[in-house]
């Protein structure tokens, strides 16, 4: 009598034969213990602690991050990030592209804000190439800007909330961020991933519903940061999870070359929209709430009233368009593609044209630095020009890469459930610590 | 609380460091001194102890690589080295950055760590290590940060191939199935 | 094709084929794998929340451990040194497991055509669904799933046996 055998499910954890061979790359770590000899505590090499492997995939933590950690029962020793399982080689890809070409590839960097890598790296070239941005151009870009901080706090709210256990906010901040989607599909067609910021300005001018959506979602949305904090800010369960935990002094902290809110949970007051500002932030009034204990119920907090302040910016910075002069982008054709109409009257607009459509405009042989504020802290983008119409160099620097390099020295003495809390409070996008 | 007036980095490292300076460059508002790789450590001390400049934040260490394919190996053109690294510092008391730059040589590219100063640089530093070869000295964990560990080679550097893939279009799609290796199982 | 063939409404007795049946039941709860590597999985989240619902496909259930779930939805990049820990996982998946590549870099390597990026993650696991997209918008996503289980509703039992176990 014939048997149906199935493809039954696969107890075993040996990877097949033909998988080593497909990948062209060994499977399991051949290395041995000796490796880590002077990253984990000689108590490890003995045994006498448990090294453990909080993987690339987990439920807790925000991307692909690999924990290493050394644990006496459930207190960590020691904790060694690993990362690079979602490099994506984008400074290499964007040396390879001219500047206008690469602007879409920016967006994915810090892919929860997209709008600030696109932000720093148009500065960048605007300050390489001294192209002067028009002020509607500037007022929309602060629009846009915070607006994204909104859109990346609620994430993060949702996302840190949803890891200790309180999965109802995570369902009203994604409510909230659809009226922000909406809101950017109207501006550049795309939820995420918009390019909309370009080298001069922006891609095209705001169309005719944003600003009554705007203005609507402005009215609403300050009641639903009240029903965050009601929810969260006074809950006991909250307070003995997040208070004390993750602590960080204001010395250790600048050190560690910590930026935005897991700066200022610290007390230290660096916000470059203050210290340095650009786009005109000078021009707007609006607070920068610090922290006094550095632990991961100040961080919570400063992001929720930094939410406030960015509903208040964008509320002045829309008093401020009518009165805004200059078009979304410069008027320097060396830079700007002119109008189609302009393509049927002027020779120069074809040339113009022409020449930015095949090759692109072209940068001094020299480096600028530019750093924005984004909702993880401070991005920065160096781009060494060549003369021609592609970068020699370009690097970001990153908040989350510089975060993750200090949860070693932040989750010391806690236990992994605190892990959690700690992971969450630094706010890391994978794709912005590996790009 | 009193507050020193801001220096001018430029005299002040004239002043009291002069042999360290090499060079100094602005362009667009920003800064660049110029010393040489085994003074780096000094330099930054300089900047960040120093009243009037107290430059006390490590923005970032990035690396560049001046080779030119069409001028090859040994000629870069109006740089001294083939290699460059820069730290950027940030003063939080009076609100200005500047710039440290070092030309790093082709063939021993080693400088000193900056690890003592900030433990920020830590992870910086190797980044640098891993994606243009250039080693620090004191580091550590000298190890690779981004690639996997068993990686050969230093994907930033110039000379290193994209490693691009040829487009699929639709007269070339079976070429390409022929040699991808899609997972059968 | 009719599901079912004859309903009897007041003994409350249906009848069907077993090929029926056992993919309705597939299909009807399908739990995917906690999996979002990149801005993907930003979208996935956004289909999972309450605007564009996904447990009305019997999805909201995400589970953390390959061994309980059935889909593991590819979404974001995949690069060099995630490639075996993506395959470890899909290999511990049971059958019958699902695989559906979210966005343009799961299904072609996307924007990414470089040292880092695998040109598309079918090179690593057998792919049931392609959602194009850089991100999909939800809507897509869902179409995407909607197509998975048209698929599934095709399958035979007879596809499951081992050749040569008859």
């Amino acid at each position: 009598m014939a048997t149906m055998a199935t493809k039954g499910p696969n107890l075993s954890l040996d990877i097949p034969v033909e998988t080593e061979q497909a990948l062209g790359q060994k499977q399991t770590w051949e290395g041995s213990l000796e490796e880590l000899r002077g990253l984990v505590s000689d108590r490890a090499l003995t045994g006498e602690t448990m090294l453990l492997n909080l993987g690339p995939h987990h439920p807790s933590t925000h991307g692909v991050l690999r924990l290493l950690l050394e644990l006496d029962g459930e207190e960590i020793i020691t904790c060694l990030p690993d990362v690079g399982y979602l490099h994506t080689g984008i400074e290499k890809n964007i040396e390879s592209k001219s500047y206008e070409k690469a602007v879409t590839l920016t967006d994915r960097i810090d892919y929860l804000a997209p709008m600030s890598n696109n932000a720093v790296f148009c500065m960048a070239i605007e300050k390489l190439g001294d192209i002067d941005v028009p002020e509607r151009a500037q007022v929309i870009r602060v629009i846009c800007l915070e607006l994204t901080r909104l859109n990346s706090h609620l994430v993060w709210l949702g996302t840190h909330a949803l890891d200790l256990g309180a999965m109802s906010v995570f369902l009203y901040c994604f409510r909230e961020r659809e009226m922000i989607l909406d809101m950017f599909e109207m501006l550049s067609g795309q939820r995420m991933m918009g390019s909309y910021m370009r080298p001069g300005g922006l891609w095209r001018d705001l169309t005719p519903d944003f600003l009554p959506a705007l203005e609507k979602f402005m009215d609403y949305f300050p009641r639903k940061v009240d029903d965050y904090e009601k929810l969260l800010t006074n809950n006991p369960i909250w307070r003995d999870r997040t208070e004390g935990i993750g602590v960080v002094e204001p010395d250790e902290a600048i050190a560690l070359g910590l930026s935005g809110p897991t700066l200022r949970g610290s007390g230290v007051n660096f916000d470059i929209r203050k210290a340095n500002p650009y786009l005109g932030y000078e021009n707007y009034e609006f607070d920068v709430p610090l922290g006094e204990h550095g632990d991961v119920y100040d961080r919570f907090y400063i992001r929720i009233l930094e939410m406030r302040q960015s509903v208040r910016i964008i509320n002045q910075a829309i008093k401020r368009l009518p009165q805004a002069s200059g078009s979304f982008r410069t008027e320097n054709r060396k830079f700007t593609p002119p109008p189609r109409a302009e393509l049927g009257r002027s020779m120069e607009a074809v040339i113009h044209h022409f020449k930015l459509w095949t090759e692109g405009f072209s940068l001094p042989d020299d480096e600028v630095y530019v750093a924005i504020e984004s909702p993880r802290g401070e991005v920065g983008c160096y781009l060494h020009g060549t003369g021609g119409n592609k970068a020699r160099r370009v690097h970001f620097k990153t908040p989350s890469f510089m975060h993750i390099s200090a949860l070693g020295k932040m989750s010391q003495g806690h236990m992994i459930a605190d892990l959690v809390a700690i992971v969450g409070s630094i706010d890391c996008v994978l794709g912005d610590s590996d790009r | 609380m009193y507050i020193p007036d801001a220096l001018d980095p430029i005299a002040a490292m004239t002043e009291n460091l002069p042999d360290v300076l090499l060079d100094r460059h602005e362009f667009r508002g920003e800064i660049t001194l110029i010393v040489a790789p085994a003074n780096v450590v000094t330099a930054v001390r300089f900047l960040e102890t120093t009243k009037g400049l107290v430059y006390n934040y490590l923005s970032d260490i990035s690396a560049v690589d001046y080779f030119d394919l069409k001028l090859g190996y040994g000629d870069y053109g109006a740089r001294p080295e083939r290699f460059a690294v820069s730290y950027h510092l940030f003063s939080m008391l009076y609100g200005r950055r500047i710039r440290v730059k070092t030309y790093v040589n082709e063939d021993s590219p080693i400088v000193p760590t900056m690890t003592g100063v900030w433990a920020a640089a830590n992870w910086l530093e190797r980044e640098i290590f891993d994606m243009m070869g250039i080693r620090f000295e004191g580091h550590q964990n000298m190890r690779r940060v981004l690639m996997p560990e068993d990686w050969e080679g230093n994907p930033h550097r110039r000379d290193y191939p994209l490693g691009y893939e040829t487009v699929m279009f639709s007269f070339n799609v079976d070429d390409i199935n022929k040699h991808k290796p899609y997972a059968e199982e | 094709m009719g599901v079912v063939s004859s309903k009897l409404g007041d003994l409350g007795v249906v009848t069907t084929t077993l090929d029926t049946a056992v993919n309705w039941a597939r299909n009807g709860a399908m739990w995917p794998l906690l999996f979002g590597l990149a801005c993907c999985a930003i979208e996935m989240m956004s289909t999972q929340a309450s605007n564009y619902d996904l447990s009305r496909f019997g999805m909201e259930l995400n589970r953390a451990s390959p061994r309980q779930s059935d889909l593991i939805i590819v979404a974001g990049r995949v690069t060099r040194k995630m490639a075996p820990v993506i395959r470890q996982l899909y290999d511990q998946m049971a059958a019958p497991r699902y695989v559906i590549a979210m966005g343009d870099c799961a299904s072609c390597g996307g924007v990414y055509n470089n040292y880092a990026v695998v040109q598309g993650v079918d090179e690593i696991v057998p792919v049931d669904v392609y959602v194009a997209g850089c991100p999909p918008r939800p809507e897509q996503l869902i179409h995407g799933i909607l197509m998975l289980q048209e698929k599934i509703k095709g399958e035979r039992l007879k596809d499951w046996v081992v050749e040569g176990a008859r």
